[in-house]
């Protein structure tokens, strides 16, 4: 044993040198966390389902004209004598009460739920991210201070919220729609970052940094934010989701996007007193509200699956 | 044949003992795997072991040995899947559990095998008092009152020495300091009075002078009861004093078995020696400490022979080719030393060398 | 690029880290220099004197209410000198880990000063208090939490020169931070790999690098080795007492782990409750111990020895700890200690060389906090 005892410990290179040749290629292709994620997500047949769909939904929302030939807001596009009728060729999802396209109507339709689902989702994710990181990393006072402040806006429910602002300033565009349910939407995304950053703040590596006299900006944004993100990731994809169907919520009690702008939850509401007459006119605009918020909420699903370590 | 009866629960007197078609407990070749997204990991490769009633088994080895995770699957509390076994018996009394209803299992565990984990607070609930958790044993497979249930929960905690116990049968886990929670751990496993318990690390969450008490109230407990008690540890100090034998598991197998005495003074394998060797000792202060070379094993990636070579100051070609089994050790004239077995190529020169 | 096997060739590594020195600044090098003069006429590089922590136990939400306070550390003096390793052993609450975070001024102290080279680093901040950390630094427990798991083990370790850019100019850190990967055992390539790659083992040298990044003097080790296996454990003492010897760095060595810590230790001190019970060199705890307290710890230790285990003289302690926010009156230990008297409630013993014991040269004439010390062999008891 004389030997070894004089071996200088530098130990482990005589077993990982044989291994470093294998391994550096698996590290090449593992690097990080995320990368690791988005590794595991491409893998799954769910999340190539709901992003084919979403592209799909997203290209419909930057350029309707290249699904169809016809303007929602030119001259004569409704026809009254259409009324009501059924999916024709050339016509596939027939017309609406009014007469006009809904095939077309669906189309234009899903640029405001896809820019209200976008805008809000954004919105409450840098408020409430902001804010939550804020009352996290002080704590203390500033932290029961925003506490109480957001539990204002979350205890609002938002159908009273949305009708108390459009009655006061009106509206019916998709701005003020975003407007309204970001304002009531945020102290999700708060909660969230909140309890993410106190859950973090604690950890060893960040007294480490401490102990080396990291500042606060340093520990703040190199250390606990990014291990908070993974969790804001997953929630925000599914607001997204969430986002545009409250917004055809609204819409369908008329206190959301209102005529002349389309929204599937104004054609719902539109339709649904000839739903037994004539239902093609309720099934198009529900069956793409519901194919995209299911593809949202679903991507939600395994991108949390993927990224969330602890499902591992 | 019937073991299974749940009326038997809690004998007065060993039901195996008349039943008795083989050992307390065999495990035999038993193979577990992990399903994960890297690939299979191979967590236990062929262990076999045994162990009677009265008798003290330590199983030691390091993180990924293999050690603890081959406790769950006797338990049957292995999560399946990721986990699989794709073969092996684990025999109680002679009665393969792998092939047995899971409802006849689930009556076993708890009444004839019970486990205490290393962290008592995560493993006790910690909404309800722990004089509720102790008589729910009593209640749920002996049909007791709530009233039975309490006074024999006061008792248990009696007998694993919790001061005060009638007073205390009421508290919270939490009200509890960590050894006196390891102690109801220890109560509750005692519960239906069981034929054999596994102990997976219950002291390395304790500290130095509680350790002692725990550990000696344990092997107290066991010899009063005269259970088979499985041991399992990564610390070779905690199980000198109260096992009888041991297993040294490396890498999903046992690569050494000797009685106590036997392994400390002689041990058979380098793997051992290695980790007997670690240990730091007085005449070695100011001197660079003996440490096994490399690192724990990769069960993605087990090394082909010999999964110790990479790291085995003895290692030739044939330990990298050759996958050793586990044989007896004997003597260097050939007189056999019961209940010594070691998979090394090279045990002779290990033992005697 | 450097090589992996060069680390075996202890020449090597050294120059590239003391490299760090010479990239000093000027202004904070002369401040270094008065303060190493007091070193050089034998004094400790830090003197703890009388060091508390008590953290306050508040009721209510708005207007809080101060109910008592959990004392942690409750009046701690030692002294660590330049290339010494001082063990501190105790169990889990007696304040092992704050003394560690107060040295490191990650808590601020309630009471007693901290002296690094004759100044006191207890009331520091700003500029003043991250010019000391460069100084003293901390390995953590748990290698799993105390690297960012977002973060290359190339980020970890040079973290410190990004904080500290007088140490290593920019263009100089990736080598500098690949031989810090050379010193600690590690091979250089793994520059850009991320924590969760590498085994627990591996996961400390780590952190054994980036402490070691600034140079410092002082390093304190909380619990360095009790998150590893056994078989790693040696390999990480071993490393640790080289880069001591190659750096002449200080260690103060926190553990529970009692024959790991006379192994590296040259002195000894042993806490309970917030209180150091009995300081000595390791020879002195170990061999001729006169506190109980100590006599019990040593007789617990679980000795891999079957033989040698019959024949000692096991001292089983009844009960548990007290808790330190309502530690008992007097001695600390009493209520646990077999030779308390009433004494022992009345009038609490001081950390000092025992009364009988003065004078004479006998290895029991350390400072031991106990009424009736007296010398008991627990180790080799027959």
């Amino acid at each position: 044993m004389s030997e070894k005892t004089i071996e200088r410990p530098t130990t482990d290179e005589a077993a990982i040198a044989k291994e470093i040749e294998a391994e550096e290629k698996a590290a090449a292709r593992q690097a990080s966390l995320l990368r690791d994620g988005w590794a595991d997500l491409r893998k799954r047949p769910l999340f190539i389902v709901t992003s084919l769909i979403i592209l799909i939904l997203l290209a419909l929302a930057i350029a309707p004209s290249l699904f169809t030939a016809r303007s929602p807001f030119s001259d004569g596009f409704c026809q009254l004598q259409n009324s009501m009728n059924g999916p024709s060729s050339g016509h596939l999802f027939g017309y609406d009460v009014q007469g006009c396209d809904i095939y077309t109507r669906t189309v234009y339709g899903a640029r405001n739920s896809v820019v209200v689902g976008v805008v809000t989702t954004t919105a409450t994710t840098l408020i409430g991210g902001l804010v939550g990181m804020l009352a996290g990393l002080i704590g203390g006072w500033a932290d029961a201070l925003l506490s109480r402040i957001t539990e204002v806006f979350a205890g609002l429910p938002l159908i009273i919220g949305g009708l108390l602002i459009m009655s006061i300033w009106g509206g019916g565009d998709v701005w003020s729609v975003s407007f309204i349910m970001a304002i009531l939407g945020w102290p999700q995304v708060y909660r969230i970052m909140r309890g993410e950053v106190i859950a973090n703040k604690y950890n060893d590596y960040v007294t480490a940094a401490r102990a080396l006299g990291a500042g606060s900006w340093r520990i703040a944004f190199r250390h606990i934010l990014p291990n908070t993100l993974a969790p804001v990731i997953v929630i925000t994809t599914m607001n997204l989701g969430v986002y545009i169907s409250a917004e055809a919520a609204l819409s369908y009690l008329g206190i959301g996007i209102q005529y002349p702008n389309i929204s599937w939850g104004v054609m719902i509401s539109d339709a649904q007193d000839r739903f037994l007459t004539s239902p093609h006119a309720l099934m198009f605009p529900a069956g793409a509200l519901s194919i995209t918020v299911l593809a949202f909420i679903m991507l939600g699903d395994v991108v949390r699956d993927a990224f969330d370590p602890k499902m591992r | 044949m019937t073991i299974i009866d749940p009326t038997d629960a809690v004998p007065a007197q060993r039901p195996g003992d008349h039943e008795n078609t083989g050992p307390l407990l065999e495990v035999r070749d038993l193979h577990v795997e992990f399903q994960t997204r890297e690939g299979v990991v191979k967590a236990v490769n062929g262990v076999n072991y045994t162990v009677d009633s009265g008798e003290t088994l330590a199983v030691l080895g390091e993180s990924g040995s293999g050690k603890s995770v081959t406790a769950q699957a006797i338990m049957g509390i292995l999560d399946m899947p990721p986990a699989r076994i794709p073969q092996g018996e684990i025999r109680f009394y002679g009665q393969d559990m792998l092939t047995m209803g899971a409802e006849e299992r689930r009556k076993l565990r708890g009444a004839r095998i019970a486990m205490i984990f290393q962290d008592a607070l995560s493993s006790l609930n910690p909404v309800l008092s722990v004089g509720f958790q102790l008589g729910e044993m009593f209640r749920v497979h002996q049909g007791m009152s709530r009233k039975q249930a309490k006074a024999k929960s006061i008792e248990l905690m009696d007998r694993v020495k919790i001061p005060a116990a009638a007073a205390r049968v009421n508290d919270y886990p939490h009200q509890f300091s960590g050894g006196m929670r390891q102690r109801i751990m220890i109560a509750m496993a005692l519960a239906l009075e069981p034929d054999l318990i596994i102990a997976d690390e219950p002291t390395t969450a304790l500290d130095v002078t509680v350790q002692a008490q725990v550990m000696d109230l344990l092997a107290e407990l066991q010899r009063e009861y005269r259970m088979g008690l499985i041991l399992i540890t990564h610390d070779l100090g905690v199980v000198a004093d109260v096992a009888d034998k041991i297993a040294v598991m490396y890498a999903g197998r046992i690569v050494e078995t000797a009685p106590v005495h036997e392994l400390y003074k002689r041990p058979a394998h380098p793997y051992t020696r290695g980790l007997l060797d670690s240990i730091p000792r007085l005449d070695q202060k100011g001197q660079e400490l003996y440490a096994i070379q490399g690192l724990p094993p990769n069960l993605l990636k087990v090394p082909q022979g010999c999964a110790f070579n990479p790291r085995c100051d003895k290692a030739q070609d044939i330990c990298r080719t050759e996958f050793p089994p586990l044989v007896p050790v004997t003597e260097a004239d050939g007189t056999e030393l019961p209940g010594r077995a070691s998979a090394c190529h090279f045990w002779k020169e290990t033992i005697h060398g | 690029m450097a090589d992996p096997t060069k680390a075996d060739e202890p020449q090597d590594a050294m120059p590239n880290v003391s490299d760090v020195e010479v990239a000093e600044v000027h202004s904070e090098e002369e401040a270094v220099a008065a303060l190493d003069a007091n070193v050089e006429r034998g004094e400790p590089i830090l003197q703890v004197r009388n060091l508390v922590k008590h953290f306050p136990l508040t009721q209510g939400i708005v207007i809080k209410r101060q109910i008592g306070a959990v004392k942690a550390v409750d009046g701690v003096s030692f002294d660590l000198h330049q290339g010494e390793t001082l063990g501190i052993v105790g169990e889990s609450g007696c304040g092992k880990s704050t003394v560690a975070k107060l040295l490191m001024s990650l808590e601020t102290a309630t009471a007693g000063e901290v002296f690094y080279k004759g100044q006191d680093i207890t009331r520091l901040s700003g500029r003043a208090l991250k010019a000391v950390r460069r100084n003293i630094q901390m390995i953590f427990q748990d290698p799993y939490t105390s690297l960012n798991p977002r973060m290359t083990v190339g980020d970890i370790i040079g973290e410190p020169f990004d904080i500290h850019p007088e140490v290593a100019p920019k263009g100089d850190r990736r080598r500098k931070v690949m031989d810090l990967l050379d010193v600690v055992g590690l091979n250089p390539e793994y520059i850009n790999r991320y924590p969760h790659q590498f085994s627990g083992g591996q996961r400390q040298r780590i952190g054994i690098a980036r402490g070691l990044a600034l140079n410092p003097e002082i390093i304190i080790c909380d619990e360095p080795v009790s998150a590893l296996d056994v078989s790693v454990q040696a390999q990480v003492i071993n490393l640790m007492a080289r880069l001591q010897d190659e750096f002449n760095l200080s260690y103060i060595f926190i553990a529970h782990d009692l024959s790991i810590v006379r192994h590296i230790s040259d002195r000894v001190g042993v806490m309970y409750l917030g209180k150091m019970a009995e300081v000595g060199t390791d020879e002195q705890i170990y061999e001729y111990p006169t506190h109980p307290y100590t006599q019990a710890l040593l007789s617990a230790v679980p000795v891999p020895d079957p033989e040698a285990r019959e024949h000692r003289d096991r001292i089983i302690l009844t009960g548990d700890v007290p808790s330190p926010a309502n530690p008992p009156s007097g001695c600390r230990f009493r209520t646990r200690c077999w030779k308390a008297q009433d004494k022992c409630a009345q009038e609490e013993p001081l950390l000092a060389i025992p009364e009988r014991f003065k004078g004479s040269d006998t290895p029991a004439a350390h400072e031991s906090a106990c009424h009736f010390a007296e010398v008991k062999d627990v180790v080799h008891a027959a």
